[in-house]
């Protein structure tokens, strides 16, 4: 084509190249992150209507949301901990800020996700009667490649689902990824979440759940080729539906009979 | 020499098309094609990243040293794919669910770095630009087709809307579901490259 190039040259143009093409990346990340973060958001707020069956047509979605009945709950003690604006409260922050979080031994951590915040968020619907019906209660755990956010809801008497699902994950597409898929979802309504112990007893069951077993109420079909999402979906509903997630505050919610 | 700007731009539609003739770009045309709408985001796309690659390599070719023409060519390639990524997951936001990892495919699509190599770095940027949309049209062209088949024999809708009413709402149209697997398009993509060969034939042979 032309003269060799030397060295020099080679380095300068790789350097160049490497240079504007990162602050090409750069730039329109950041200049779209504003945006890209809105989506992101009403896409949960999306799941969480979704996942307990509330979604309307036709109506604004952050509308909807504030009919649900937003609250803060102390994980710990199971109680509600009251402050101004709760929806303005941001779980994943201050599960990284060491005042607002604990830290997990590794015998705790069964959902891989190191320090649980002190408070998460959770919501409701109430009856006519001002009792608990449905509970919606946010989740997070380690997969095989990123940690999957959704949420799950519960009937007021805290085991029977009405639904599961995440909004982020970045499991592999067609395999873990099918975590999202509508099929898979729907087998999740009716499952009883805990047993007659109420220990967390939720089982994804590989090469699919026989339906003649009686404790078929626990189990979900496993998704195929996806062992370590399978396990980790797994873990981490046993995590936040244990002792130190949302356990003692479903506890509360059973022995004030729904009208907590 | 208008001439030549406007061969560059059609040739690729359908004589040199990148899909049936050069048989380039599968991967994408049997993933992403199951539903119109999907395509048509990934169509824009990848004319996109075409027509900027193609033009931003044909503006540096003097200066791209040979011994490392194709890191750089990726490089670019690859930064304005992240670009195009990002757009659409601020602005097509439930589109980028669907594409998931198929838009940061288009890096590894060979008709872009194909193009580049082949054309963009012995020819001047207008010229590499029409070259990039000529290319993304032929490529678009296929997948559209593709896709519309897939899509209206499949589910009996094109965009959301219902053009044979299925048997599951009540309609005559019993819904063929293998069409939305990826085998279907494999088996579409087949006859139109059989189509274009039998149209087209003394150009396959010789090319």
């Amino acid at each position: 084509m032309r003269t060799k190039a030397t060295k020099q040259q080679i380095l300068f143009i790789a350097l160049a190249v490497s240079l504007v093409c990162s602050a090409l990346v750069t730039i329109s990340t950041i200049l779209l992150r504003p945006i890209q973060e809105t989506n992101q958001q009403h896409y949960m707020h999306l799941n969480i209507l979704k996942v307990a069956d509330l979604l309307q047509q036709d109506v604004a979605i952050e509308k909807q949301l504030q009919q649900l009945e937003m609250r803060l709950v102390e994980l710990t003690s199971g109680r509600f901990y009251e402050i101004a604006q709760p929806e303005t409260y941001d779980p994943r922050k201050a599960a990284k800020d060491p005042k607002q979080s604990i830290a997990l031994s590794p015998e705790q951590d069964i959902a891989g996700i190191k320090r649980r915040a002190l408070y998460a968020p959770v919501y409701l619907t109430r009856d006519d009667n001002n009792q608990i019906n449905k509970i919606i209660l946010p989740i997070h755990g380690y997969g095989l490649w990123s940690t999957l956010y959704g949420f799950i809801a519960l009937q007021g008497d805290t085991t029977t689902a009405i639904g599961m699902r995440f909004y982020e994950h970045t499991e592999t597409p067609g395999l873990g990824g099918e975590v999202d898929s509508t099929s898979w979802l729907k087998q999740w309504r009716g499952k009883r979440v805990f047993d007659t112990n109420w220990q967390p007893a939720i089982q994804l069951i590989k090469g699919g759940v026989d339906h003649n077993d009686p404790s078929a109420i626990h189990q979900v079909d496993a998704l195929s080729g996806a062992t370590l999402t399978n396990r980790g979906v797994e873990n981490l509903l046993k995590f936040w539906l244990g002792d130190d997630g949302f356990g003692p505050f479903l506890a509360r919610v059973r022995s004030s009979g729904g009208s907590l | 020499m208008s001439n030549r700007y406007s061969e560059v731009l059609t040739k690729p539609v359908f004589d040199s098309n990148p899909i049936t003739i050069q048989v380039l770009g599968i991967c994408s045309a049997l993933a992403v094609t199951t539903s119109l709408k999907t395509t048509l985001i990934m169509c824009a796309a990848v004319i996109a990243v075409l027509m900027l690659s193609n033009t931003t390599v044909s503006i540096i070719r003097h200066h791209i040293p040979a011994s490392i023409r194709i890191i750089i060519q990726m490089t670019i390639i690859a930064s304005l794919v992240i670009v195009v990524d990002q757009f659409i997951k601020a602005y097509a936001f439930e589109m980028s669910k669907t594409l998931s990892v198929f838009v940061g495919l288009i890096i590894t699509n060979c008709i872009i770095m194909g193009r580049a190599e082949a054309f963009a770095m012995h020819n001047p940027p207008g010229l590499s630009l029409l070259d990039g949309l000529g290319h993304g049209i032929g490529y678009s062209v296929v997948l559209i087709i593709v896709a519309t088949l897939r899509e209206l024999l499949g589910t009996g809708k094109l965009l959301g809307y219902t053009l044979m009413p299925s048997v599951f709402d009540g309609g005559w149209y019993y819904p063929n579901s293998m069409m939305l697997l990826a085998p279907s398009a494999f088996f579409i993509i087949g006859l139109l490259i059989w189509a274009q060969h039998s149209w087209k034939s003394h150009q396959a042979d010789k090319d």
